[in-house]
């Protein structure tokens, strides 16, 4: 069987068949009163809905802190190494300190 | 007076929803010959129209208008069977062993004298149904708007949402696809 001209013949033979377009009776009065019906308690739409509007204010507030957080940091750069060395140092010698007074 | 379609389409956005009856009315008959040749039973053909002008409606604010309404829906409607295709992917794997006499009749003056199974007949078209069944969804889709609705590939672009290399990939694929359907009616048939 040559299937090159069995495809052509089944592609003719579709052509040949066009679908029908009759609308079933009273259809567009069916799509009407489908979407005059009242909107369905769809609660995972309304989980998708609410979490895309909060989408925007987190980001925005997620840039935010990002920014202060950079911004603080560098500005307490400079005191900040010194209280840092103070604190590391007395950390260190607690135990020290502690057995001096026992002492 | 009849209101032209820019009309109803601003009126039904408006919130007026009676104004998009004559819409439905007017295109419902494309919207049903387009879904018919997807669909496998009425019932089908019906589910899918009315999604379509349930689509239609909830999107209509995206109906920019710089083309026409029955442009915008159509695609609307392509995109619909193609998606109503991929939900309903039928058992690609069954065979031809259960054709009926009549299209085992078509088949057997197609082998012995291909010019004289008639392309008109009703077991080719049945023949033809049962083929483009066991295509995959967007070989299917290509197969009927490239070769049987006779588009050209940048309208199936259009249509699909496709680009215009992939519809013609997947026209390549289709076609390979559909001989290897073939193949296997032939095997079943003859073997």
């Amino acid at each position: 069987m040559n299937l090159e001209q069995l495809q052509q013949k089944v592609l003719a033979a579709a052509r040949a068949h066009p679908p029908g377009n009759r609308v079933p009776y009273a259809f567009e009065k069916r799509i009407l009163a489908r979407l005059n019906e009242a909107p369905a308690f769809d609660r995972a739409a309304l989980w998708a809905g609410a979490l895309w509007r909060a989408a925007g204010p987190c980001v925005a507030l997620a840039l935010l802190l990002g920014v202060w957080s950079f911004v603080g940091a560098s500005n307490n750069a400079a005191t900040g190494d010194e209280e840092f060395s103070q604190q590391f140092e007395q950390t260190m010698l607690a135990a020290v300190n502690e057995n001096g007074e026992v002492w | 007076m009849e209101r032209t379609e820019a009309e109803l389409i601003a009126a039904v956005l408006k919130g007026d929803t009676a104004s998009f009856e004559p819409l439905v009315q007017k295109y419902s008959p494309r919207v049903f010959a387009t879904a018919r040749r997807y669909a496998r039973r009425e019932s089908e053909a019906e589910d899918i129209a009315q999604e379509v002008w349930l689509k239609a409606f909830h999107k209509l604010k995206s109906f920019r208008g710089d083309a026409p309404f029955e442009h915008w829906l159509m695609r609307l409607a392509v995109r619909t069977c193609y998606d109503f295709l991929r939900g309903h992917q039928r058992n690609r794997e069954t065979s031809f062993s259960d054709l009926s006499e009549p299209e085992n009749h078509w088949l057997e003056r197609f082998a012995v004298q291909p010019e004289s199974a008639s392309e008109h007949a009703d077991a080719a078209k049945q023949l033809v149904g049962r083929i483009l069944e066991q295509l995959s969804p967007p070989a299917r889709l290509v197969i009927t708007l490239l070769e049987i609705e006779d588009r050209s590939v940048k309208e199936i672009s259009k249509l699909t949402g496709w680009s215009v290399p992939l519809v013609k990939v997947r026209a390549f694929r289709a076609r390979a696809e559909m001989r290897k359907v073939l193949a296997l009616l032939a095997k079943d048939k003859y073997l």
